[in-house]
């Protein structure tokens, strides 16, 4: 692997993994000011979040379930959509010229950002040269991540989220705490709470039911819609080929801001290129039913560059790096970059359902945020992100893309492993654990002899989990319980269980 | 060094020296992504009927109004529609063959109209370009019985009219019948969202009425 980056260039204070610089510090919305355990012992303290992210993510897995359940060739489909993003990212560089060629061709005009700061920078000139002091936004991942918003505002630009859930956050002054539905944190009744305290305009006799909140909504973004000058939006695809850009929404808040202002300006992550047109038919299929459960969204929106007569006069398309050539330069790591934003990984999480959003610290929470802002960020300033989870592997399963988000998690605590080695750091109780039981594991002998001297720690337990361990195991059980050893491990069971000439399922014992 | 420069040179760097060669030469120029195994499917086959009642099954589960009728009754069907709506001043696309409406009922033709004024409209008539029965999905590709994006957003009654022949079971079908270079929109049922605890709730921004009328074949 190639190591030519040029350091001279990265902005002060980057760092840089194999030459690459990460996302800024100081800048956005990829690291949290605590690590995990910390910050989701808060998340699992507050019962109300968790009982509204228990209700939410139930229903939205049975929802999926079923749409998904209904497709014959799902799975032919998965497989084709990862094939897809492999090739994209091994030539992400052609790609990407031939879509700033077809959009330009199109009049449109494509601007490269190397990191949050500059992307922040061309957005802000770019509303100033259309003479406007405020703008309509489309939901967006990318500009949550690179604190666009703020950077707005600190120009004396005011930027209206339009999707509701965006708009209960920003109300709301809060943070999103899910990608798919960033209010998944808050009930209707907050919800209502906020209306009538910040809209101004809401009647005071609001209700809590959703559709009278929805409605509350539509009248109070409505005048903004009809009178902006400018609209900033995400993408979900765009087509190198043929330079179209791809919207994927419900409410419709999508097309307002795509279609209405004169000025359209959309900012993507430069993983978002896909190679060909009919690759959009493949993505089309996966995302809504991954996404909200159903068989499509409402709202897909498409369009390339300028139609006279039609839209936006103006197309602005700023391209942006921020850590995802850090992310491309790991060969393990770089399927994170595969990512669609369905949030199916986070709606199957056992850890995520726990701790919810925040405690993850980034705009991208989840598993898929515990592999992708460590990237992105370089791995010392999300530590612990690639260690917020048990691995089981629900993630994977459910992927449309097929992230194999366990393995990459495995490896980047490797990773995190090695980069403290190399610093000078002694290694840490856990990659004295990782390695002794790697050692254990390599031999059968070892590992039967290890299981047995297991059954020992039942008398750590008396019966229940095991709250805490002696040093230097401790480390271990601070922010974990250790499940009672088995009395009988499942190689002694088999071997009483299944000896020659007795017929299975004579139990001599529990395997348990 | 430019961002663009410096952004291209990281991204070659980072994928090593197989860069810049795409799989298959010249595919790239062809607009196709390598090997990639499509062994979905691409075809269904299925009479006009199924998939027209496929199609008003998946509108109806998205709240969409649906009505079925054929070419012989399809102006009765759209005086129906609107007298039931209520509607006094309808925006159309200008090449949109509109049959006579009902007394009383005003179809302008859409005149670059600013979105202040089409909010003023009590709702927008369009044909469709192509529908995908499977998902429920309606797409317009702003050809002249269809005009331009704004006056079937902005209104908040949407009347389209989908003929039998533009309906394919799925949306690879679809994708390859439309063109990249023409403003797409893909409509599924009504504006709706589930962002209060994943609730759905009908019509929020866009038309919170879509009324379609299937028109059968013969």
């Amino acid at each position: 692997m190639s190591t030519n980056g040029d350091p001279g260039a990265a902005p002060a204070g980057s760092m840089t993994f194999l030459g690459m610089p990460t996302a800024p510090r100081g800048v956005g919305h990829l690291r949290g000011s605590e690590p995990f355990p910390v910050a989701a012992r808060r998340g699992l303290a507050d019962t109300q979040q968790r009982r509204n992210l228990a209700k939410a993510t139930a229903s939205i897995r049975a929802k999926r379930a079923a749409v998904v359940g209904e497709v014959p060739d799902w799975e032919e489909l998965r497989e084709a959509a990862r094939a897809i993003k492999a090739a994209t990212m091994a030539h992400l560089d052609r790609y990407l010229e031939q879509l700033e060629a077809q959009v330009t061709a199109r009049g449109g005009v494509v601007h490269w950002a190397r990191d949050a700061g500059e992307a922040n920078a061309i957005v802000v000139g770019l509303v100033r040269a259309a003479g406007a002091s405020e703008a309509v936004k489309v939901k967006s991942l990318a500009t949550d991540e690179i604190g666009l918003n703020e950077a707005l505002a600190a120009a004396g630009i005011q930027a209206h989220e339009t999707d509701l859930a965006e708009l209960i956050v920003q109300l709301g002054q809060d943070w999103p705490s899910h990608i798919l539905v960033p209010a998944i944190h808050r009930n209707r009744a907050e919800i209502r709470e906020i209306f009538l305290r910040e809209m101004g305009d809401v009647d005071p006799g609001l209700t809590d039911v959703p559709a009278a909140l929805a409605e509350a909504a539509r009248r109070h973004l409505r005048r903004r819609f009809l009178s902006a000058k400018v609209g900033i939006s995400g993408a979900n695809f765009a087509v190198a080929d043929s330079g179209a850009l791809c919207v994927v929404e419900s409410e419709g808040n999508g097309r307002m801001c795509l279609t209405l202002p004169e000025t359209l300006i959309t900012v993507m992550g430069i993983e978002k290129v896909i190679p060909a047109w009919r690759d959009l038919e493949v993505f089309l299929q996966l995302l809504p039913r991954s996404s909200t459960g159903e068989r499509m969204n409402p709202y897909t929106s498409i369009w390339t560059g300028v139609t006279p007569a039609d839209g936006p006069r103006n197309f602005h398309l700023v391209l942006l790096d921020n850590g995802r050539t850090a992310a491309l330069a790991d060969e393990t790591g770089r399927s994170a970059l595969h990512c669609i934003r369905c949030s199916a990984c986070m709606n199957v999480c056992p850890v995520y359902e726990r701790a919810g959003g925040h405690a993850y610290g980034s705009i991208y929470p989840g598993p898929i945020g515990a592999i992708l802002s460590p990237q992105l960020t370089g791995i010392e300033d999300n530590p612990s992100l690639p260690y917020a989870s048990s691995l089981c592997g629900a993630c994977y399963d459910v992927c449309p893309v097929k992230i194999d988000i366990p393995s990459v998690l495995v490896h980047l605590r490797a990773r995190h492993v090695e980069a403290a080695r190399h610093v000078g750091l002694l290694p840490g109780p856990e990659a004295i654990t990782m390695a002794a039981a790697a050692w254990v594991m390599a031999s059968p002998a070892r590992f039967a002899t290890a299981q047995r001297a297991g059954r020992i720690g039942r008398a750590l337990g008396r019966g229940g989990p095991i709250r805490s361990l002696p040093p230097p195991l401790s480390a271990w059980t601070r922010s974990r319980d250790l499940p009672l050893p088995a009395a009988t491990s499942f190689r002694d069971w088999w071997r009483r269980d299944h000896q020659p000439g007795k017929a299975p399922g004579q139990h001599h014992g529990e395997p348990r | 060094m430019s961002a663009r420069d410096e952004v291209l040179s990281r991204i070659r760097a980072a994928v090593g020296a197989n860069a810049g060669a795409p799989p298959g030469g010249d595919s790239l120029a062809a607009g196709t992504s390598g090997e990639v195994p499509r062994d979905y499917r691409i075809r269904r086959e299925a009479s006009e009927g199924e998939l027209i009642d496929l199609l008003a099954d998946r509108l109806v589960g998205y709240r969409a109004t649906v009505r079925r009728t054929s070419q012989a009754e399809l102006a009765a069907a759209i005086r129906e529609a609107l007298t039931q709506r209520r509607a006094r001043r309808v925006v159309v696309p200008p090449g949109l063959d509109l049959p006579a409406l009902p007394p009383g009922v005003q179809a302008v033709a859409d005149d670059g109209f600013s979105a202040q004024e089409l909010d003023g409209f009590d709702g927008a008539i369009t044909a469709a370009a192509v529908a995908v029965a499977e998902t429920g999905t309606i797409i317009l590709d702003g050809s002249a019985d269809q005009g331009r994006r704004a006056i079937t957003l902005v209104p908040d009654y949407h009347l389209c009219i989908v003929r039998a022949d533009q309906v394919v079971a799925l949306v690879p079908e679809a994708i390859r019948r439309l063109r990249p270079d023409r403003p797409l929109t893909l409509i599924s049922g009504p504006s709706a969202t589930s962002d209060i605890e994943l609730e759905r709730v009908e019509g929020v921004h866009g038309p919170r009425t879509l009324h379609v009328i299937l028109v059968d074949a013969s």
